[in-house]
């Protein structure tokens, strides 16, 4: 299929020049049923249009780097395959609830601000001294926090989060994710640092669990499951003496 | 642009561009967010927690290309293992290229970095007991290699950059491009920085440098390396006047999937698959016997392409392939050890690893050469230093063992990190009249050469795609001095196109063609030096195998090679010794 070719409408926006962001339509050719929509974004930016700007490295879904909106869906751009949407066009928009710094990419030092306030690193009273080797955890132990750890901050779950969308004060989903990670790991002992604001009236109270979070994690973390095991984990740990624990 | 006689930190426009200059920025600054780079920043400020470490990197840390590595990380931690064992396995597979003194000190090290990550926070997989879990390991005569599932590089990367948050002493410049190094009187003073958000240059000045930019895999078209990862901080050192060591040992891995490159670790073949030829065959039977599957990188990339030259390769649309099976292992193994293999399998390849083999062939992986460093991390020149993949400390030779890499980014991260720390308490302050000149060149030429240049019709796009097939053919598994003479005038010609190189995007803000243009110089530098390294080693030794030179000549070239700038494509190469120690050179069988 030498002739076989993709539409492409991909949002520009430069603020020293545009009022608002436009879309800007490329055709091009589709020479390889493996390719994604960000291998579309590769083609423009090499062949036909330099001036687009867009963030990518890994281009297997692990650095977290190219979410953007695709036909109105937050994605990984490295794992939307054109295939699946050939032969309509592919509108490819800076993700949604964040501000544009430039075509499709999207300011997320909000995140980046969420993500150390909730103390993202092991808290202990006591340091174990390296000399004293490991602490011992068996995988089952890993098993409570595993699907928290593998969050790669890609922002697509933002991008969906109505609340977010509203209110960015909001923690958000990724963010209580990543508390819970910690929280829930047997090494841990930071709960009652990082309860202040994971329990704050714009952490977790705020969501009003429509879930769209976990439906577009590209990685299988759950975070409305975060959210909802921490609402209930900060009531029981007013209301019981058990939750009181460390 | 006079600077206000009594500031220390002033900003200046000029042409409608932003300069900022600080003077007493930081004592130590990396460049760079990978593994390195942050294991660097932590342990400057643990020795000396008044030391203020600044961090730039071209792109968010946890973007960084260490997210990749999936199957694990090398230390001797277990009772049945011993430091001697694990310095013999990786002398033996840098073909005796290696360093044993850095040999030797990286593997008493190595597993205490791998406790000290264990504290951070990294979710290693464990034993029933709940130790530290190991998995066997190409090249590896013991179970070493600890894992954490398979996405060890991605979850130690997250669990060292957020613990790295908890530094106050720590400032970081997220996207931002290092396009120079400051150097004054032959000492590295700082670095000269595009903020790719603002387009504004930056001088930011720092006591010590330490470079952790990692690898250059870019300068190839089929590679398991990130968008990122063009060679920046290897450039950088080789422009300011610092050697680049055995640039000539790349590394490629014997199995990445076709078309993307996409990494399938060795951790699969690690937990008991497969390589199979087009005849069902396990052909490796024939070239390393004793280990079959857990061969060496080096060697198992050259069986495969040897057997695809006679005919028992697969034909796929995107070229010859190997089978890879893990069919045998079953689900529940697969699941526990390696879901990220059969996510990406469903995903890029749209496979079921459980039920259907997984296509693979040699793909470039890793850059054994790279900034001439010694076990410190100090390079020659003054105030700056260098670790992880982008350094060359001596530890990987002519061919490194798989894992070895995450425990190099640790252990000597850390040593460049403590370095740097200790030399800065010391050094001079950074003096403001060369600096305020230096920047205000610099950002001239990023304008003139690229912004500002008129008539200029030659794409980067283009001129980077026909680099990387030509390094692919030129310098691959298989080198000749004809490919490679071939190499080194074509290379030659894209520098001379790139110098007609037009950028279209005239924008200040998040100008990712501008950064595209200055890694792709960066690349041209670097794969000139690969080349030319390449040309002169004339015998086959771990990675770098010349079909009109097949054997290793341990009486010329037990030597390492190492280049430097000139003002002509072609480096000047020396050459300096290797430090043997304990094991002298031997065949190499397995």
């Amino acid at each position: 299929m030498p002739d076989k070719r993709i539409e492409i409408k991909a949002t520009r926006y430069d603020p020293a020049t545009d009022e608002k962001p436009h879309l800007q339509s490329y055709d091009i050719p589709f020479y390889d049923e493996s390719m994604v929509v960000l291998d579309a974004l590769n083609h423009i930016k090499s062949h036909v249009d330099g001036s687009l700007s867009y963030r990518w490295s890994c281009r297997m879904g692990i650095c977290g780097s190219c979410g953007m909106m695709v036909n109105g869906t937050p994605k990984l751009t490295c794992n939307a395959f054109l295939r699946d949407y050939w032969p309509r066009a592919i509108i490819v928009e800076p993700l949604n609830n964040f501000p544009i710094i430039r075509d499709l990419v999207i300011d997320m030092e909000d995140f980046m601000r969420k993500l150390k306030s909730i103390k993202p690193w092991i808290i202990r009273k006591q340091e174990l001294p390296l000399g004293a080797g490991e602490h011992y955890q068996t995988n089952e132990q890993i098993d409570d926090f595993r699907q928290f750890s593998e969050c790669i901050n890609c922002m697509l779950c933002y991008a969906a989060c109505p609340v977010y969308g509203l209110n960015n004060e909001f923690l958000g989903p990724a963010a209580t994710a990543l508390a819970r990670r910690y929280n829930l790991d047997s090494r841990d002992q930071g709960l009652k640092e990082r309860l202040p604001v994971i329990a704050d009236p714009e952490g977790v109270w705020e969501c009003s669990f429509v879930g769209e979070c976990s439906v577009v994690c590209p990685k299988g973390v759950d975070p409305a499951k975060a959210i909802q095991q921490t609402k209930l984990d900060t009531t029981m740990r007013f209301v019981l003496p058990y939750g009181n624990r460390d | 642009m006079a600077p206000p006689a009594d500031a220390a930190k002033y900003a200046s426009e000029v042409g409608g561009q932003t300069l900022l200059v600080d003077f007493e920025s930081y004592d130590v600054l990396v460049v760079g967010g990978g593994l390195a780079g942050i294991r660097a920043a932590i342990a400057a400020v643990e020795a000396n927690p008044r030391v203020k470490v600044g961090m730039v990197s071209k792109v968010y840390p946890m973007r960084s290309h260490t997210v990749s590595a999936e199957g694990g990380a090398a230390a001797a931690l277990r009772p049945e293992d011993s430091y001697e064992k694990h310095a013999f396995d990786t002398i033996k597979g840098s073909d005796y290229l290696a360093d044993q003194d850095v040999v030797e000190a990286f593997v008493r090290e190595a597993p205490l970095e791998i406790i000290q990550m264990e504290h951070w926070g990294c979710p290693w997989s464990r034993d029933p007991d709940g130790k530290i879990s190991a998995r066997p390991f190409g090249g590896m005569t013991t179970w070493r290699t600890c894992f954490a599932a398979d996405k060890t590089g991605f979850h130690m990367l997250h669990a060292v950059f957020q613990t790295s948050l908890k530094y106050p002493q720590i400032v970081r410049h997220d996207e931002s491009f290092v396009t120079k190094l400051l150097v004054e009187d032959s000492r590295c003073v700082g670095v000269v920085a595009l903020d790719i958000r603002t387009g504004r240059f930056d001088a930011i000045t720092a006591k010590s440098v330490i470079l952790a930019t990692g690898g250059l895999g870019r300068v190839y078209a089929f590679t398991t390396n990130g968008n990122i990862c063009t060679g920046d901080g290897m450039a950088l050192a080789y422009r300011a006047g610092a050697g680049l060591k055995d640039m000539e040992m790349v590394q490629f891995h014997p199995t990445g999937l076709p078309f993307t490159g996409i990494l399938i670790t060795e951790a699969v073949r690690g937990e008991g698959g497969y390589l199979l030829n087009n005849e069902g065959d396990r052909f490796l039977k024939r070239y390393v016997p004793n280990k079959m599957e857990l061969g060496p990188r080096d060697i198992i990339s050259r069986a495969m392409i040897t057997e695809f030259e006679e005919g028992r390769g697969f034909d796929g649309p995107h070229g010859k392939y190997m089978h890879l099976d893990v069919r045998h292992l079953g689900e529940k193994v697969i699941d526990r050890k390696l879901p990220f293999m059969r996510e990406l399998g469903r995903e890029f390849v749209g496979i079921d690893i459980v039920h259907e083999p997984i296509p693979v062939r040699p793909v470039q992986h890793y850059m054994m050469g790279g900034v001439d460093a010694e076990i410190s991390g100090k390079t020659e020149i003054l105030g700056l230093y260098a670790a992880g993949e982008c350094a060359n400390v001596g530890l990987n030779g002519g061919n490194r063992l798989g894992s070895n890499s995450l425990s190099e980014c640790l252990v000597f991260g850390a040593a460049a990190g403590r370095a740097a720390a200790q030399y800065a308490s010391s050094a001079k302050p950074v003096s403001a009249n060369p600096v305020d000149a230096m920047l205000w060149d610099e950002a001239r030429r990023v304008e003139s050469e690229y912004l500002e240049k008129k008539g200029g019709q030659e794409r980067i796009g283009p001129i980077r795609e026909e680099m990387q097939r030509e390094m692919d053919a030129g310098a691959g598994v298989f080198r000749t001095k004809e490919a490679l003479s071939r190499l080194a005038r074509n290379l030659g010609g894209l520098r001379e196109r790139f110098e007609k190189v037009k950028i279209d995007d005239s924008s200040r803000t998040f100008n990712t063609e501008i950064v595209a243009a200055l890694e792709l110089d960066f690349m041209l530098e670097v794969s000139s030096t690969v080349v030319f390294s390449a040309l002169a080693r004339e015998e086959s030794r771990g990675a770098h195998a010349r079909r009109d030179f097949p054997e290793r000549d341990d009486a010329k070239f037990l030597k390492h090679t190492v280049c430097f700038h000139t003002n002509t494509l072609a480096p000047r190469i020396e050459y300096s010794d290797v430090h043997i120690t304990t094991f002298q050179p031997q065949a190499r069988t397995y």
